[in-house]
């Protein structure tokens, strides 16, 4: 079973955000399961806009590459540089060292799900 | 519904990440396909490959039948040899390729991939009725495991005794393990050392179990299906549906030597004949630089020009980098270096000769 942290908000796309003065961006324990050993993290730049939904970036395993979705609106402040030379750490630690960018959300409507309805999606 | 071979339960009792592999429902690691791949070079690895298909060739013209179905000449092998081969359509592209072990004077094994299974068995009726040969689907009948690497002999030698030792690379011998009669072969598809192992169905369960204990001391570990592909390619061996399709003749997969001029001829031998005159692919290997991968599909270019495209490739663990197969319109300079578009990014490989790797012992 997959850890979920409580105080976090998921994306469908298998997504967390930590909210605060900036939005700290990752992707899940299940997500990183499903992907196997990552050997290439590609990331926005910092100062980038990006738009919730759309592909900013990419996750590269051995055996397959995944997208990274936007989850909402906004300017990359921040990108894990650490993870260009190091993308194992996503694997070790998803929802620690291997966070992946900070950004400046704008308001809006977003599909976000908590803890509860991210475990419902994964076990669906 | 997936298929599922007799290790089914074994393999979700270890935990496995099953996934659909031409049908069937196949382990494809089990905790870290780098940390299996690593075992077989270093050690050995356990496979579970009962989703190849075991197609049996009986009769007075078994041999006959498979000279004229394949590119092999089977009449002419020695009782207990094993080859590789390939069966072609009337153009000579590839239908599959296969291993053929002849485990008697009138009775043949022929070992194709999961996925081409059933078009390989029903090109073997078709093409043998006129043969006084019978064609027998056993796939469901048995398990087949494998177990490579550097400690496999001294690991499966537990089971059989040491007579299996003297067996050489590419024969086939029965044996008694369990209790029962086996065919046991010198064959794999990682670039080690190593055994397959042919039990009735029933018994591959207690087979994987005694392995498992014979060669826990020398650090046996299951391997799942994607270290069982990092490990061919860095083998250099070629993959149906990667470097091979009905796309490709042999001539154009590095294949040559497996066709052969036949006296009765063989399905495909006129186009294969006309084929060996004319200009065709070329499979190389690639160093690619940085770390993003290259994959199957990706364009191929050398001054602009696209001159190939890439058929596997992944992060190599042996070698500590990413490698690639790709197959070349035209003569490759070794040693040259050309451009591999990942997703729009043009990256520098150099190209190598097959294999990446060969064992050193």
């Amino acid at each position: 079973m997959s850890e979920i942290p409580e105080q976090l908000s998921y994306t469908a796309e298998h997504e967390w955000m930590a909210h605060g003065d900036v939005t700290t961006v990752g992707i899940t324990a299940f997500a990183v399961e499903e992907l196997g050993e990552i050997v290439f993290v590609e990331l926005p730049a910092v100062g980038d806009t990006v738009t919730a939904g759309t592909p900013c970036g990419e996750i590269e395993s051995t055996k397959a590459v995944s997208e990274i979705y936007a989850p909402m609106n906004g300017e990359i402040l921040e990108v894990n540089d650490a993870l260009e030379s190091s993308p194992e750490t996503l694997g070790e630690d998803p929802y620690g060292e291997g966070w992946l960018f900070k950004m400046k959300t704008d308001e809006g409507e977003y599909a976000l799900l908590d803890a509860a309805g991210y475990q419902a999606l994964i076990e669906s | 519904m997936s298929r599922q071979t007799p290790l089914h339960q074994v393999h979700e009792a270890l935990g496995a990440r099953m996934i659909d592999f031409a049908g069937w429902d196949m382990p494809v690691w089990y905790n870290s396909a780098t940390d299996e791949h690593h075992a077989v070079r270093c050690g050995a690895g356990l496979f579970d490959l009962s989703h190849m298909a075991e197609l049996f060739v009986t009769g007075p013209d078994a041999g006959a039948a498979l000279d004229w179905a394949l590119l092999i000449e089977a009449s002419t092998m020695p009782v207990g040899r094993a080859r590789y081969s390939m069966m072609c359509n009337e153009m000579g592209g590839i239908i599959d390729d296969l291993i053929v072990y002849r485990l008697d004077e009138h009775e043949f094994l022929v070992v194709a991939n999961a996925s081409n299974g059933p078009t390989v068995f029903a090109e073997l009726v078709e093409r043998s009725s006129r043969f006084d040969a019978q064609l027998e689907d056993q796939t469901d009948g048995f398990a087949l495991l494998a177990v490579q690497g550097p400690k496999a002999e001294e690991i499966v030698l537990r089971l059989t005794g040491p007579e299996l030792g003297e067996l050489r690379y590419y024969r086939v011998a029965h044996v008694e393990v369990l209790g029962t009669t086996a065919y046991a072969a010198r064959t794999g598809y990682t670039g080690e050392d190593g055994f397959e192992l042919f039990v009735p169905a029933e018994l591959g369960p207690a087979l994987w179990d005694a392995l498992m204990a014979a060669g826990s001391d020398d650090g046996l570990v299951p391997v799942g299906l994607a270290a069982r592909d990092t490990l061919r390619l860095e083998a250099g061996m070629p993959l149906y549906g990667n470097e091979l399709s009905l796309e490709t003749t042999p001539f154009d997969v590095g294949s040559a030597r497996l066709v052969k001029p036949k006296d009765g001829g063989c399905v495909g031998g006129d186009a294969l004949a006309a084929a060996a005159e004319e200009p065709h692919d070329f499979l190389v290997g690639l160093h690619i630089d940085g770390r993003r991968p290259a994959r199957s599909g990706y364009e191929v270019r050398s001054d602009g020009r696209v001159v190939g495209v890439v058929t596997s490739g992944a992060p190599s663990p042996t070698l500590g980098q990413n490698i690639a197969i790709a197959r070349l319109d035209h003569t490759p300079t070794i040693g040259g270096t050309v451009e591999v578009d990942i997703r729009g990014t043009e990256t520098s490989a150099t190209v190598v000769e097959l294999p990446f790797y060969r064992r050193p012992h």
